[in-house]
């Protein structure tokens, strides 16, 4: 046993190399949430699109609906990568997905929906990004789900991909739609 | 006369002293506020700067917020809070104590503390060794001294 002894730096090496190789593996822009579980804020905030009936949209009009909310925005680079799989997402017509376009300008982002295509069912205008501090985003894209009741259930930061909706989102969207 | 008038210009250069620079700011006394709280806060888009450094979008929108509820008469904890709760302790750079954080506050010290005791254990053990081994030589190890230190070169031939 006591000849053991020389071992013991080198698996002590070997747990700061795991140790690392895990810090490694996490990603520190992804910031826990402190929003999961508590009420979505309440915004009433103009439609980005003003051409139709109603000019402004409100949290309330989505009760009783499990929804998404993407926060997106014309100059955001990951929100082009992101886009396809949202529109694919969109056809499949699972949940009504909210745009919330941060910090743009509108005659931009309506350009941008033109050009590559329109998931959502329909996006608020958040200018000043107010709607966005009160949502935690700092980093766009990100995409937030919420059940019947209003509460937030779900937050991704950073660009959607098809595993995440499959592993991640598609399930907790067919529990919360269970779920009365 | 050039002397003359390279003394007026001087002179007159004088008068042309600028003022006292005007305040960037409207409310300096608000303003001292809003940087004293926002060099508390973690901007969230560069995370190793507080927003009161950071000229990120998101660290200006932050400070106009913290000026505008200052300006409506929040307390500095109720904006903390209010920041907390958006964005969760993260932000904060002086993270409160509480279950989740401990490992965080009292770990280095608990290292510290383990690591304290671990070169007193060994010092006292080798103390110990020290004094238990004899410190006198035996007749053998005497003469094997001797033997090696003849041998060597340049060692002492007396």
């Amino acid at each position: 046993m006591v000849k053991a002894r020389f071992l013991i730096p080198l698996l002590l090496f070997l747990l700061l190399l795991i140790l690392l190789g895990v810090g490694l593996k996490l990603n520190p822009r992804e910031v826990p949430s402190p929003l999961i579980g508590k009420p979505a804020p309440q915004f009433d905030l103009p439609q980005l699109d003003e051409s139709g009936k109603a000019k402004s949209f409100s949290h309330k009009d989505m009760l009783g609906k499990v929804w998404m909310v993407n926060v997106w925005a014309s100059w955001c680079v990951s929100c082009r990568e992101e886009h396809p799989v949202l529109v694919n997402f969109a056809k499949s017509g699972v949940v009504p997905i909210l745009g919330l376009n941060y910090k743009d300008e509108r005659a931009d982002g309506l350009r941008w929906l033109a050009q590559f295509g329109n998931p959502y069912t329909l996006s608020v205008y958040d200018h000043d990004g107010r709607l966005g501090i009160d949502y935690g985003v700092y980093g766009v894209p990100e995409t937030f789900i919420i059940d019947k009741r209003g509460v937030i259930r779900y937050k991704q930061i950073g660009v959607l991909t098809p595993e995440i909706l499959q592993k991640k989102i598609l399930p907790l969207i067919k529990e919360l739609e269970a779920n009365a | 006369m050039r002397k003359l008038i390279f003394a007026l210009c001087l002179a007159l250069s004088f008068a042309a002293t600028a003022k006292e620079a005007a305040p960037l700011v409207a409310d300096p006394a608000l303003e001292k506020r809003v940087m004293a709280l926002s060099e508390e806060l973690r901007c969230l888009v560069c995370q190793n700067q507080t927003i009161a450094e950071s000229h990120a979008g998101l660290a200006i929108d932050l400070k106009n917020q913290i000026r505008e509820q200052l300006a409506a008469g929040k307390s500095d904890a109720e904006i903390l809070d209010y920041m907390v709760a958006r964005y969760g302790d993260f932000v904060l750079y002086r993270p409160p104590v509480k279950a989740s954080t401990l490992l965080l506050w009292f770990g280095p010290f608990a290292l510290l503390f383990g690591a304290v005791v671990f070169l007193l254990l060994n010092i006292r053990r080798r103390r110990n060794a020290l004094l238990q081994s004899p410190t006198e030589l035996t007749d053998a190890e005497r003469a094997r001294a001797k033997e090696l230190l003849e041998d060597a070169p340049g060692g002492t031939q007396a």
